[in-house]
């Protein structure tokens, strides 16, 4: 029964990975670049609920509704000030940009809202579910973040396929300027994209925070670089890789800290990533690009 | 006096332009850390400088050196290491280790710190090496990410690390202390709370030779013809690869060095502060390593070590400001690179900037 407590945990934790990978990826397929402060706006999420409901004392639907709001902007505000400027420039300029945006984030919450540990209370307040006659209990937690994943993805994947907007996202991520030639708004995609991934992000950082109970200016970091992690786990740029890869590296992690040693869980995810680029550098359901000269 | 001064500057000058370029820009950097260290013991030996000051020293140069270090791979290379204070630690663990286990058997200190310096470079060069390995076949931004990781990894695997000496000899012990170490023993590595009581060896003197050293083995390196083959990959890495240059090769000797540099730094750290532990090199530490980088300007080497020293001594001085320094940090980055790249700020230094010099130097000229 353990076994199965465990694993369970694991997909839930799993599944907040791949919402955060979602971010990632989707950002990586359209502007080519690995967005280091998304864990940051993940972080930045978490502080607009708990602010919301600690401090104004509203429903923590709200305030959860406020936070992808804040989230999307953010995110907009980043791409539209320090990454677009910076379309052209080398891959490296960008990454540091991105690197020192994720730093410049931390500090501010750092200078803002201090950095004593908040105790974040769950805005998901339902009875847990009990099975096998008491033995196997699952928080609620647990079962809405993982049917708040599922519908995500389903959502996010017929957005992608069925709507123009969606459409125009995949052409953009295969090719720029033949997407431009087909009047393909470039610079609004990549927006709508950023404000996607942001906007998940916020709903993840809430799941998060509900799951561990403590909020720090250092919260999303870590995670963040573990939905990396998952979303070149699963293939990076493939959306059902983001899943994929999330749910097993939640797993990983899970059976990982339970059976091995939980100062040991980060150590062994990110040895996971170390042989996934050994074994198989496209990850799960990743294509090989080749490159045009 | 007057004139011998200046016959000593002219014949220096003549003697100075027979060398090339990249031989003068290594002699400036190495005379400007040679002039510096003379002005400090003279300052120090005339007991003007202060105790707080005296004891940043071996730390600036611990600095400059893995900033060097940092800046072959990010300059040189164009690869991002977010992983540099993981190299210095795994440099500054192993020397540390290496120098308790022997504290008996090498009297002569000297002695001591140059096998465990040979022993730290080793080991933080062997991991780049393994690092490398996997990472530097692909493309795009995946070492930044590894090294991140990887530094998480050697933190994580640090803080549960055991070693415990007796008479019976070295013990090791994983995730728990089951070392049973005699009450006569010593642990030497004791997890978390990492290594302590390492003998101070390091001084100012020798890390500056450390640094002109690691000075003089970076600049043969991206002067000679590896180098050029690295910055070839650098530039166009599709051109390069046609001309038949084996990329994989030269992305990880370049990679390797530069972790190997850092273990330089991290033997220097570790034999200098009393007490080591794994956290001390976080993705913090990496940051400030980039931030020396990217402030010192990329491919300077001379730059680098003025960015580290400035960005070290400041923070020391304006202490009422410590709060906000990482926010500095961080808007500089993002600053420092869109004030490069941006086409805008590319526009303005190139149509803007000539004509607003011109009319500076106009009015100057009017004016006299």
């Amino acid at each position: 029964m353990s076994f199965i407590s465990f694993l369970i945990a694991g997909i839930s934790l799993g599944s907040i990975y791949a919402i955060m990978a979602l971010g990632y990826t989707m950002v990586y397929g359209i502007a080519k670049m690995l967005n280091f402060a998304h864990g940051d706006v993940i972080m930045i999420g978490c502080y607009v609920v708990f602010y919301g409901v600690s401090g104004f004392g509203w429903n923590p639907i709200i305030s959860t509704i406020v936070s992808v709001a804040v989230c999307t902007v953010l995110g907009v505000v980043i791409e539209r000030v320090a990454y677009r400027p910076l379309r052209k420039a080398a891959p490296l300029a960008v990454l540091i940009t991105a690197i020192g945006v994720s730093y410049l984030l931390e500090n501010i919450a750092l200078l803002a809202f201090g950095a004593d540990s908040k105790s974040f209370t769950s805005v998901i307040n339902l009875p847990s579910l009990s099975l096998a006659g008491g033995k196997l209990k699952i928080s609620s937690v647990t079962i809405i973040t993982i049917i708040a994943c599922l519908i995500i993805m389903a959502g996010l994947m017929t957005f992608i396929k069925k709507t123009k907007p969606g459409q125009a996202m995949l052409a953009v991520s295969e090719d720029k300027d033949a997407a431009q030639l087909m009047g393909v708004n470039v610079n609004a995609t990549i927006s709508l994209t950023f404000a996607i991934g942001s906007g998940l992000a916020a709903i993840a950082g809430v799941l998060l925070c509900s799951q561990y109970h403590s909020l720090t200016p250092y919260t999303g970091a870590l995670p963040g670089i573990k939905a990396f992690t998952a979303a070149v786990f699963g293939g990076i740029g493939s959306i059902p890789g983001a899943f994929i890869g999330g749910i097993l590296l939640g797993i990983i992690e899970d059976l990982a800290s339970a059976y091995i040693s939980s100062q040991l869980s980060n150590a062994i995810v990110f040895g996971v990533l170390i042989l996934v680029l050994l074994i198989k550098p496209t990850g799960i359901l990743g294509k090989q690009i080749k490159e045009k000269v | 006096m007057n004139k011998m001064f200046q016959n000593i500057s002219k014949n220096y000058e003549k003697a100075f332009r027979r060398f090339t370029k990249p031989t003068q820009n290594l002699l400036n950097t190495i005379i400007m850390v040679v002039l510096a260290y003379v002005i400090i013991q003279i300052l120090s030996g005339a007991d003007v400088l202060s105790y707080s000051f005296t004891n940043l020293l071996v730390g600036l140069c611990i600095y400059s050196i893995v900033a060097v270090g940092l800046n072959l791979c990010v300059g040189y290379l164009g690869e991002l290491s977010l992983g540099h204070a993981a190299f210095m630690s795994v440099g500054a663990f192993s020397s540390a280790i290496f120098s308790n286990i022997t504290a008996q058997a090498i009297p002569n200190s000297l002695l001591r710190f140059t096998l465990a310096l040979i022993v730290g470079v080793f080991f933080s060069a062997l991991f780049g090496f393994l690092i490398g390995i996997p990472v530097l076949r692909l493309n795009g931004d995946y070492l930044a990410i590894v090294t991140l990781a990887f530094g998480e990894i050697i933190k994580g695997l640090l803080n549960v690390f055991y070693i415990g000496m007796d008479k019976h000899g070295l013990h090791f012990a994983f995730i728990k202390d089951t070392t049973n170490t005699d009450a006569k023993g010593t642990m030497i590595l004791n997890g978390a709370q990492g290594i302590s009581g390492t003998e101070q060896i390091s001084t100012f003197t020798i890390g500056v030779i450390l640094l002109i050293l690691v000075l003089l083995v970076v600049s043969f390196l991206v002067n000679s013809r590896s180098g050029r083959a690295i910055m070839a990959i650098r530039d166009n890495r599709i051109a390069a690869e046609s001309v038949g240059i084996n990329i994989t090769k030269y992305k990880i000797i370049a990679f390797t060095i530069s972790a190997a540099i850092a273990g330089v730094a991290g033997v220097l750290y570790s034999h200098y502060y009393t007490s080591l532990t794994a956290t001390k090199f976080d993705y913090n530490t990496s940051i400030l390593i980039l931030v020396f980088v990217v402030l010192g300007g990329m491919a300077n080497f001379r730059g680098s070590i003025i960015a580290a020293i400035v960005l070290t001594l400041l923070p020391e001085m304006l202490r009422s400001l410590s709060d906000y320094r990482m926010l500095f940090y961080a808007i500089l980055l993002i600053a420092m690179m869109l004030l490069n790249w941006a086409p805008k700020a590319i526009l303005f230094r190139q149509t803007m900037l000539p004509k607003i010099k011109a009319k500076l130097f106009k009015t100057r000229a009017k004016e006299e």
